[in-house]
């Protein structure tokens, strides 16, 4: 299997970033090389095994609904590039 | 030997018997930090003056009440992924150049209880990803042993900086040996707790199923004193363990009679410098002396765990790093055309090379087609592998093997082919995957004098175990709080 520009363009884009050209390059050999090295799991069969998302029984911890202290309006604006009115703000996205 | 020389434990029989003050303890560290941080450049951001004023308000403290916490005004570092409340947390990333969190890593609150001292920030590869600390956007950090070494990743400041004598302890964080590969490289004890007994809320997330915080020490019994202070169950983190809490130092000092020590050939293959095997073989006759069982055993799928980790890391840091986006907090490109434009700008800029090769990899991974043959796939083996470590676990107590393959190597050795660095990881990665506990302690030095770690894994929750068993050699060789020839360098 070899990894293509296009493969790598396509990709980039599900990313959202972007590479110039002599990037993509760089990307299709070194990226390339890694996912020819995780080819070798295909000769494993694990038709019969099951994924393990977790190495503990882990299971959804629930608590009562009940409001606790938050970040204020305030502080969760004050990393924020842009800001306005109490809001963050974005680039128009609609015409 | 100056204070900033000694183990935690030393410094607290001297403060208990009030020889020394808390100040001056400071004192000492920050006296180091100015004397061999431009050597080592261990830190990405000192807090030095507020150490010493919190180290005043200790001795104040420590006057009027009769006992203290053992970890009470003792200077310490955090790596800088870990959010510190009014103090910039960076990844060492230009995404996070300007980030200051609004709230604290649970790690951080709990030494703040404990009463330690804060020194500052260390550097790491950009957001735990790489394996020589090189990847860091700011600057590159130095092995104190050679200074034309690396110190190995991704926690490598924190590692130099204990190894270094710029903090009496420090914290990493571990995804695939980001604290053991550089304990070793540097010299130092390095634990890597199982998944869930430290809780990783306010870790900036890289795999999530992975990462888990641990300590670098100068020695064992200081590594059971910090364990102490850092696990224990946290609402705010869902994977939290919820157990009673234990004191590591209680059991530390039982030996190794009767035990069983498994040693498996996965863990001796190609690939293995020569002075590093010599240096496990001795260590394994060391263990025999001492009374424990050396056993054979052996691994069926070990050979498939580097390619399911990077398949599984990469998947799980994609997702996870599509939060850095230019709205909320962190950089934001200064030109774009609209919204998605925005994103794409603000994260081929804010990101460096690897952290980008990374989130390319595991978006393929997941990406449709590809989930089944890539994701999928690797979460099968890690299925394989688990087990596989749960039937090596029903032979043996613990398994003994080396840290790495090699001693540190040189700065910009690997840099330019990453499959060469990630094989660095080789030893380290199944641990991860399998959840399990891990530590590294030094055990030699090889014919550079560059420093040799051994690694000691045991089942889930098997910390007392692994202590015990590190203690146990390091107290046979005197290989504990070993200095780095630091100053003879230019």
């Amino acid at each position: 299997m070899s990894l293509t520009r296009e493969d790598v363009t396509y990709v980039a884009n599900l990313a959202r970033l972007e590479f110039s050209p002599d990037e993509v390059t760089a990307l299709v050999d070194k990226m390339g090389a890694v996912l020819d090295y995780a080819q070798t799991l295909s000769e494993l069969d694990t038709s019969a095994v099951k994924a393990t998302e977790h190495v503990l029984a882990v299971q959804n911890v629930f608590r009562e609904d009940v409001p606790k202290p938050c970040l204020t309006n305030e502080q969760a604006l004050a990393n924020a590039p842009e800001s306005e009115a109490g809001c963050f703000k974005v680039p128009r996205v609609m015409e | 030997m100056e204070l900033s020389q000694k183990t935690i434990h030393e410094i607290n029989d001297l403060l208990e018997k009030k020889e020394v003050t808390v100040t001056e303890v400071t004192q000492s560290v920050v006296d180091r930090i100015a004397a061999v941080e431009n050597k080592t450049a261990a830190y990405l951001n000192l807090q030095t003056e507020e150490a010493l004023r919190a180290a005043g308000v200790i001795d104040e403290k420590l006057g009027e009440q009769k006992k203290r916490t053992p970890l009470e005004g003792i200077p310490y570092a955090l790596k800088d992924n870990m959010c510190t409340q009014g103090i910039l947390t960076t990844c060492a990333s230009k995404m996070l150049y300007n980030f200051n969190p609004p709230y604290n890593a649970h790690v951080y609150d709990r030494l703040i209880e404990e009463g330690g001292i804060l020194l500052g920030k260390t550097n790491m590869d950009e957001f735990a990803m790489g394996s020589s600390t090189e990847n860091s956007a700011y600057k590159i950090t130095h092995n104190p042993w050679d200074l034309n070494k690396v110190p190995g990743g991704s926690s490598g400041g924190s590692a130099v900086a204990v190894a270094a004598d710029t903090a009496f302890y420090t914290l990493g964080s571990d995804t695939g040996g980001s604290i053991r590969q550089p304990a070793s490289f540097c010299g130092v004890v390095g634990m890597k707790p199982t998944y869930g007994l430290v809780s990783r809320y306010g870790l900036v997330a890289f795999a999530s199923s992975l990462d888990q915080i641990g300590p670098f020490t100068k020695d064992v019994e200081d590594c059971a004193l910090v364990l102490n202070a850092i696990i224990g169950h946290d609402p705010k983190d869902s994977t939290s363990l919820n157990l009673e809490k234990k004191d590591y130092t209680q059991t530390l000092k039982q030996g190794v009679k009767g035990m069983k020590i498994g040693v498996a050939q996965a863990f001796f293959g190609e690939g293995l410098q020569p002075e590093v095997r010599k240096s496990l073989e001795d260590a394994i006759a060391v263990y025999k002396a001492m009374g424990a069982e050396i056993v054979d055993v052996s691994f069926q799928y070990l050979d498939y765990a580097l390619s399911a980790y990077y398949m599984i890391s990469s998947a799980e840091a994609s997702s996870n790093l599509a939060r850095y986006d230019g709205i909320r907090y962190g950089y934001r490109a200064e030109e774009y055309d609209g919204l998605v434009d925005l994103y794409k700008k603000t994260r081929s800029q804010g990101f460096g090379e690897e952290v980008k090769r990374r989130i390319m990899l595991g978006t393929y991974a997941l990406s449709s087609g590809y989930y089944d043959a890539y994701y999928k796939k690797a979460m099968q083996v890690r299925t394989l592998i688990k087990d596989d470590f749960n039937q090596v676990f029903d032979g043996c107590d613990v398994l003994l093997t080396p840290t790495a393959p090699t001693t540190a190597f040189g700065i910009g050795e690997k840099t330019s082919n990453p499959l060469e660095m990630y094989l660095t990881d080789i030893y380290t990665v199944p641990v991860n995957i399998a959840g399990i506990p891990g530590i590294s302690i030094p055990c030699g030095l090889d014919n550079n004098g560059m420093p040799i770690g051994m690694q000691l894994l045991g089942p889930i929750l098997s910390e007392e175990t692994l202590l015990k068993v590190a203690w146990a050699f390091e107290n046979e060789k005197g290989l504990k709080n070993l200095k780095a020839p630091l100053e003879t360098e230019v």
